[in-house]
């Protein structure tokens, strides 16, 4: 009941940001709502299935070039058409990437996965004919359900349609998402992250839904850096970079893994803490790598497993 | 028959794990298998499983070669097993991990958008095991805080969710105190009933446990089968006695207890 009120009020304040909150706040909830997808992905990887990956910006290089080379090179301007074609080119690279990276656990995947990231950083630097090297390319706006929004200033297009049409993005992702975890799928999921020997002794095919789960977070890393794109209009291999990999995983841990939506508020909060930071205080990996060993040893569970601790000594205060 | 192992050899480099094993389980049988340590029962268990190919040999469950065929083949052919150190899903609650296994019986892992929730099949099936087991009550508590026995008996009782014909128990009562050693075996006898158990197969040091519930008992020595007899002549034979359960048991009288063998058809 309480989970249901939070989100009503978080769904009403997100749908009511463009009409209230200063421009500048309002183009800031982009990349939230972009990062928001990636992580819903890379925790169905990290916090159900139990594995780390640190090569996921692979993915999300993968669904920004999609759209940048598309809106650019072919003239398909179509978000609707530009999202399904990240999905495939997505899943097309995790598939054969993945499946050699799920039989392998621990540091060894997170290798792996590391590695394939900083192969296709490579490629995106050294192919230049194709993806402009080092600049990058530029990525076109998109048209929005059939329309280009011409009469649209770009400030204007981003805090209006396409602010709307990330957040409905945000809202399917997370809706598919939550069956994704509370399906027969998502349990099989969770066995394998709780006991990989005992999973397996009830039939749990370990790699192959690992491999499933590979295939989900990197569609929904693609999907997410189409969305990314956008708001900047230019796409390089900084994207796909280890550095990149390692800000997501940083995201998910803020928030919390153990929890549903603790990936969605780490994004949150890692955005607008980081322009915080930034303004004040240029060395902000400093900060945030305080922050981060700070909630490695005191608080494992994220922000939300810090909300998680307090709510019964609320209810007994009650 | 319904598993079968024939000469089987299992080598480790030089050493030798199993050394020319034959055995067969029949219907409704509850066979034991004892040795000192070393004397490759765990080597077997991991052979008849299937987790490990034998060197030499063959294992037929069903009338097919299971030799390294995996867990995983294994339950889809109808053989389940626990763990000597026992495997939980320790963040899982009760109910949760015998739907995992109900889940894998039916094959519906694969159904990514699925209500779990929603599913009455599995709810119904996986509450059904629970309450055989006497964990009903506890359906909804994380497996790590349960008490050692209760987790002993979770780690059986999702291998019976998958409803198996045969089931191998690697010491279902090891770690467990005395007291709770008999209330689990009753248990678990009167669960395999339930389900229609067509076989159990347990590897056990606790000779009472030993005695008191197999139909057959095989005695395996330096990966050899020293014995294969009923509980009685396993008794009335010294050497096996001396080498094998390590003392001289006394005399007693046949446990009354309910047995897979007695199960009609």
């Amino acid at each position: 009941m309480r989970t249901a009120t939070v989100l009503t009020l978080v769904s009403l304040t997100l749908l009511a940001i463009p009409l209230v909150a200063p421009t500048y706040y309002v183009t800031l909830m982009l990349p939230f709502m972009a990062y928001g997808v990636i992580l819903l992905g890379l925790n169905l990887l990290f916090g159900y299935t139990g594995l780390v990956s640190f090569g996921h910006a692979l993915f999300i290089g993968i669904g920004a070039y999609t759209g940048a080379v598309l809106t650019t090179r072919f003239g398909v301007r179509q978000m609707e058409l530009i999202l399904p074609a990240a999905m495939l080119a997505a899943a097309v690279v995790a598939a054969p990437v993945g499946a050699l990276c799920v039989r392998y656990v621990k540091i060894y995947f997170g290798m792996l996965t590391l590695a394939f990231g900083m192969v296709f950083y490579t490629f995106l630097l050294k192919f230049y004919k194709l993806t402009g090297g080092d600049e990058g390319m530029r990525m076109l706006r998109p048209w929005l359900l059939g329309s280009e929004w011409a009469g649209f200033s770009k400030t204007a297009y981003l805090i209006g349609p396409y602010y709307y049409f990330s957040l409905a993005v945000l809202v399917l992702a997370t809706l598919l998402m939550w069956r994704i975890v509370r399906s027969p799928f998502g349990l099989c999921l969770k066995t394998i992250r709780e006991n990989q020997l005992k999973a397996e002794s009830l039939g749990v095919s370990v790699p192959l839904y690992r491999w499933y789960a590979f295939m989900i977070s990197a569609v929904y890393a693609a999907v997410g850096g189409a969305l990314l794109a956008t708001p900047t209009g230019n796409v390089d291999p900084t994207l796909a970079y280890w550095t990149h990999s390692g800000n997501i995983v940083f995201m998910v841990l803020l928030g919390g893994f153990s929890s549903f939506f603790g990936p969605l508020l780490g994004a949150f909060v890692f955005i607008f803490l980081q322009d915080t930071v930034m303004s004040v205080f240029p060395y902000w990996r400093l900060i945030f790598g305080a922050v981060l060993a700070f909630i490695v040893i005191f608080a494992p569970g994220g922000l939300m497993g810090l909300f998680a601790r307090r709510r019964p000594v609320e209810v007994s205060r009650g | 028959m319904i598993l079968e192992a024939r000469g089987v050899r299992k080598l480790y480099g030089p050493y030798v794990a199993l050394d020319g094993v034959s055995l067969s389980i029949r219907e409704g049988e509850f066979v034991s298998i004892i040795g000192p340590n070393g004397a490759g029962k765990s080597t077997l268990i991991n052979v008849l499983t299937g987790m490990l190919a034998p060197s030499a040999g063959s294992v037929r469950f069903k009338d097919k070669d299971i030799g390294g065929i995996g867990m995983v083949a294994l339950t889809r052919l109808g053989m389940a097993r626990s763990f000597q150190l026992v495997q939980i899903f320790p963040e899982l609650t009760v109910l949760e991990s015998l739907q995992a296994a109900v889940v894998s019986r039916l094959g519906g892992g694969a159904r990514i958008f699925a209500s779990l929730a929603g599913d009455r099949r599995i709810q119904e099936d996986a509450l059904e095991v629970a309450t055989l087991f006497n964990l009903a009550d506890k359906a909804h508590v994380p497996a790590r805080v349960l008490p050692q026995g209760d987790k002993k008996l979770l780690d059986v009782a999702s291998a019976f969710a998958l409803r198996p014909e045969i089931i191998l128990l690697d010491e279902p009562t090891s770690g467990v105190s005395t007291a709770d050693k008999h209330a689990i075996m009753e248990i678990l006898v009167g669960a395999a009933k339930r389900i229609g158990l067509r076989a159990i197969i347990q590897v056990e040091h606790d000779m009472d446990i030993v005695f008191g519930y197999s139909d057959r008992i095989i005695a395996l020595h330096q990966g050899k089968v020293l014995a294969d007899a009923a509980p009685a002549q396993i008794e009335a034979d010294a050497q096996v006695m001396d080498m094998v359960v390590g003392r001289r048991r006394a005399p007693q009288p046949p446990d009354p207890s309910p047995r897979v063998g007695e199960r009609a058809g």
